[in-house]
């Protein structure tokens, strides 16, 4: 079982909090659509890809970073057994979507730097060190069912 | 993955929003490498005091800096660029080069943090594509 520290909960529950799924969600998605193009692969009915202000703009990409982000609830409800949390959703991505589970990880490193933009100076080393830390262990029970 | 002209017109121009707060970049993404990854703190056991924002955390973050300086004004050609960074990265330091991937994801956090509205997903894509292309210029005498 992860062990979580209560600085590392603490600083998880006030950043979940105060983001706008809205906006953090799909900027982080169209952000990895853009740095890691390849990941495009799973969005072959998205419409309008071509460059990044396609991307951008584009209202399923929006939609779905929005679907993704909420997707991150389960693990804040239920920080002490994320790994069971996520038996279902693992269980989805590899045998119904097929996503190679090394994009969870290329969509983590987006979403991080998404709310370091945001954060600024807020965002410090430690605060950084908690929510990579989040992240992983979510990245780790999603790809616990690829067999 | 290799860096085309656009690439390198958004790398340089980037630098040159960033270079003047490069000092602080670098102790800003060194300490956050030794806070997020503290396997990385191995490399630095000789140091006295590994605190994001110490001395030597402040100083190694400049060395750094400047090396990516140096790579930005070598960007046609980064493998004879950084041959002599490499070198000493290989046989003097041994840095497993994972670590460069490592510190290149704490340099970006910074950037975004620093710069956000410079660090528009182009920039962000040329930046790491650059990063990736450093890191492997590093690794070049290896073996």
């Amino acid at each position: 079982m992860v062990e979580w520290t209560d600085f590392e909960r603490a600083t998880i529950q006030d950043i979940f909090s105060k983001i706008n799924y809205e906006v953090v969600g799909p900027a982080a998605l169209s952000r990895c659509l853009v740095v890691y193009p390849w990941t495009q692969r799973y969005f072959g009915n998205f419409g309008n890809l071509y460059n990044a202000a396609a991307i951008a703009s584009n209202p399923l990409v929006a939609k779905h970073g929005t679907t993704i982000l909420h997707g991150l609830d389960r693990a804040l409800k239920n920080m002490d057994n994320i790994k069971e949390t996520y038996s279902e959703l693992s269980v989805l991505h590899s045998e119904k979507l097929h996503v190679d589970p090394d994009n969870f990880k290329l969509l983590s490193d987006c979403l991080t730097i998404v709310l370091a933009a945001q954060m600024g100076k807020d965002f410090t080393a430690d605060v950084q060190g908690a929510f990579q830390k989040f992240l992983s262990v979510v990245v780790s029970a999603l790809g616990r069912q690829y067999h | 993955m290799s860096l085309n002209e656009t690439d390198k017109a958004v790398v340089r121009d980037v630098w040159a929003k960033i270079s003047k707060s490069s000092d602080a970049i670098g102790t800003d993404a060194v300490g956050r490498l030794l806070t997020v990854y503290p396997q990385s703190k191995i490399y630095f056991s000789h140091w006295a005091d590994l605190s994001p924002g110490s001395g030597p955390v402040a100083a190694h973050g400049k060395k750094v800096m400047k090396g990516i300086g140096l790579a930005v004004s070598k960007i046609d050609n980064l493998t004879d660029g950084l041959l002599d960074l490499s070198e000493k990265h290989a046989f003097q330091m041994r840095v497993d080069p994972a670590n460069y991937k490592l510190l290149n994801h704490c340099i970006l956090v910074v950037i975004a943090s620093m710069h956000p509205k410079e660090f528009t997903p182009e920039a962000h894509c040329a930046l790491d594509k650059f990063l990736t292309a450093l890191a492997l210029a590093l690794s070049e005498k290896y073996r």
